[in-house]
């Protein structure tokens, strides 16, 4: 029954950056269907409550998620030691289209938290699509997600890293991830974009992508909203005509991009 | 459809009962096991109420509707069910307000989860109006219809009997013609009422009643039926062909989710958010409104924990909240998400209009919105903006 969160056991807790952590997580009996990348979980933190959270490495019998602590829910998740048990539900959601990705260019671009839900695609994409790029955009160096793993990335595929506040160590590039499409070659006309960050962000890198000719049907974007229940039952997730726990997260941007545009919608 | 052998001429479906039919009606859903629920005169109003009689039912009363305004009448005859709707609607039963969904306990570092129960009732809705059984039919599409089944709602609604009861008597703020919604009763009840007073024809005050489920024929069985007599049948028809005349109200017959989904940026919207005091009346008493928001509450020990839905309403502030604030935080911003969903986008979402012309977000209402009128001055916005092109175009 998809309203009963069902037990999971951390295996182990990984800080990624100084306020995001990774949970790998196992059945503790009863075990969800796989989940594929871009859909979500609705993580319970004992007592506290839950909050949906994408999938961010599909293992074998596991399953990991990324947590930033900004709310009660999200720190205490953050705050389980391995062994202890949460609640899980899931999987929510429409992934990302990665047949369309197959053979074809693919853009991932990803601001700060939004390389989360990326990673798994990443993961099939990795020898599938014909030029990969990773884009990758961040505060600090300091909260750029999975630096370890990026690098083993850097050697099948092109990955770019921009932050907004360089410390002096930074080596890199400064600025927006926008500034990072001209540095990569694809065919724009048969490219595919995965594009997953912050909702300002989100758009602005639509209407670049969208300048630069990659049709609107061809870019994915993870849409956010409150979402309680995940089953489409609460009402929360709505953008315009859409549930986005039922029709999204992954919406691609001949759908969104009108309704991005409309303020508080 | 019971063709009655060995009847003369070609008989009506169904058959005829009078206020003791009705008695008879409630005893027999009463020893089926049915929690029998239907309208009583409480508090000042026509409330919905589980009935241990048929005398529980508002035999004489009438209802004022107007925009803010519902008020108790006293009719000159002894109808049961002429009065438009109150202010609940099954959804209160079939949907409740609060329900706890799970408890889990932790013990030895062990989550051990436990699903409550449904609800053990077996409902049978006395009186519910054309309209209404809309609104359930419509609640069906969203909470059972999609990929998902709420199990709350199905464990209440399996197995629920319907009687409908054929609209007579609409109100001040109802159109349902409008809606395609009634007077007369769409497909889905188990047994469907007419009401014909003793002031309709100087006969005696009676039910033309036919079943539209195996289970309802079953029911009809056991009342004390009269064959269905042309003389109440035409008067039992021509209550209802009359009150679609007498609709208080009506929505403008245009393509309503065309029309929403074209006026996002009409000015109208700061002009309603004015008047509107975002209190989410119109949610609650809607009876297809089907939000809900969730609590997680623990004992002292914090060893157990247990999950509550409540309904919740997109005029609250929370609805949307999203980690930094809300995303709709306007007044314009929330009515524009409540009737655009109301009467467009719900049919992207479920493929049927959200509304089923009740009046009930009229009638209660604080300040007196009334949806029609904002559908209406939505249109007339939208058509002269259309013209306006017209004018500046090619």
């Amino acid at each position: 029954m998809s309203t009963v969160p069902v037990p999971y056991r951390v295996l182990s807790s990984r800080p990624e950056t100084p306020d995001c952590v990774s949970l790998t997580l196992a059945a503790d009996g009863a075990t969800l269907p796989a989940f594929a990348p871009g859909q979500f979980a609705m993580v319970y933190a004992f007592g506290v409550g839950e909050v949906p959270i994408s999938v961010s490495v599909v293992g074998d019998g596991t399953v990991t998620f990324t947590v930033r602590a900004v709310g009660a829910v999200s720190a205490a998740l953050c705050k389980l030691a391995p062994g202890e048990t949460l609640g899980l539900r899931g999987p929510f959601g429409s992934g990302w289209n990665l047949d369309a990705a197959d053979g074809s260019d693919v853009l991932v671009v990803a601001g700060g938290l939004g390389l989360a839900p990326l990673r798994p695609a990443v993961h099939r994409l990795l020898g599938r699509a014909a030029r990969l790029a990773v884009l990758v955009g961040t505060r600090t160096p300091a909260d750029l997600l999975f630096p370890g793993e990026l690098a083993g990335w850097r050697e099948q595929c092109r990955v770019e890293v921009t932050v907004d506040r360089p410390t002096p160590q930074w080596r890199g590039s400064v600025g927006v991830v926008t500034a990072l499409l001209d540095r990569v070659a694809v065919g724009a006309e048969t490219a595919t974009a995965l594009v997953c960050g912050p909702e300002v962000m989100m758009r602005h890198t639509a209407d670049a992508l969208h300048a630069r000719g990659v049709p609107p049907g061809r870019v994915q974007l993870s849409l956010e909203r409150n979402m309680r229940c995940g089953t489409g039952h609460c009402g929360h997730c709505q953008l315009g005509p859409l549930l986005l726990c039922r029709d999204g997260p992954v919406v691609d941007c001949a759908v969104s991009r009108q309704l991005l545009s409309v303020r508080e919608l | 459809m019971t063709a009655r052998s060995g009847a003369p001429g070609p008989a009506a479906e169904g058959g005829v009962i009078g206020t003791d039919g009705l008695t008879a009606l409630v005893d027999v859903l009463l020893a089926r096991g049915f929690t029998v629920v239907g309208p009583t005169v409480r508090d000042g109003a026509i409330v919905l109420d589980e009935l241990a009689s048929a005398d529980q039912l508002p035999y004489g009363w009438g209802v004022e509707l107007e925009a803010g305004s519902y008020r108790l009448r006293e009719r000159s005859d002894r109808a049961a069910f002429a009065n438009a709707a109150g202010p609940q609607s099954w959804k209160s039963y079939l949907h409740p307000a609060r329900v706890r969904q799970w408890r889990a306990d932790r013990s030895a570092g062990q989550l051990v989860v436990g699903s409550d129960e449904p609800a053990p009732h077996r409902f049978a809705f006395l009186g519910v109006r054309p309209c209404d059984l809309r609104a359930i039919a419509v609640q069906d599409r969203v909470l059972v219809g999609g990929r998902h089944r709420d199990p709350v709602y199905e464990g209440r609604r399996t197995g629920a009997f319907l009687v409908s009861v054929e609209c007579t008597e609409p109100g001040g703020t109802c159109f349902c013609v409008s809606m395609g919604t009634g007077p007369a009763a769409g497909p889905g009840y188990d047994l469907v009422l007419t009401e014909v007073t003793e002031a309709a024809d100087s006969s005696d005050h009676r039910f033309w009643i036919r079943s539209g489920s195996p289970e309802g024929a079953e029911v009809l069985a056991e009342l004390p039926l009269r064959p269905a007599d042309p003389q109440t049948v035409s008067a039992a028809r021509e209550g209802v062909s009359s009150a679609a005349g007498r609709m208080g109200r009506s929505m403008p017959a245009v393509d309503l989710h065309r029309l929403m989904a074209g006026t996002l940026d009409a000015p109208r919207w700061n002009e309603v958010a004015e008047r509107c005091l975002t209190c989410g009346n119109c949610t609650m008493v809607c009876p297809t409104c089907f939000c809900t928001t969730t609590e997680d509450v623990t004992d002292l020990t914090g060893d157990h924990a247990e999950r509550w839905r409540v309904w919740d309403s997109c005029f609250d502030l929370d609805h949307s909240y999203l980690h930094g604030g809300p995303v709709r935080s306007s007044a314009p911003s929330r009515y524009r998400q409540w009737l655009t969903h109301k009467l467009g986008t719900w049919w992207d979402q479920f493929g049927s209009s959200g509304c089923v012309g009740c009046g009930r977000c009229i009638v209660w209402c604080p300040v007196a919105i009334d949806i029609t009128e904002e559908a209406a001055a939505l249109n007339d916005w939208a058509g002269l903006r259309a013209s306006a092109d017209e004018v500046d175009g090619p």
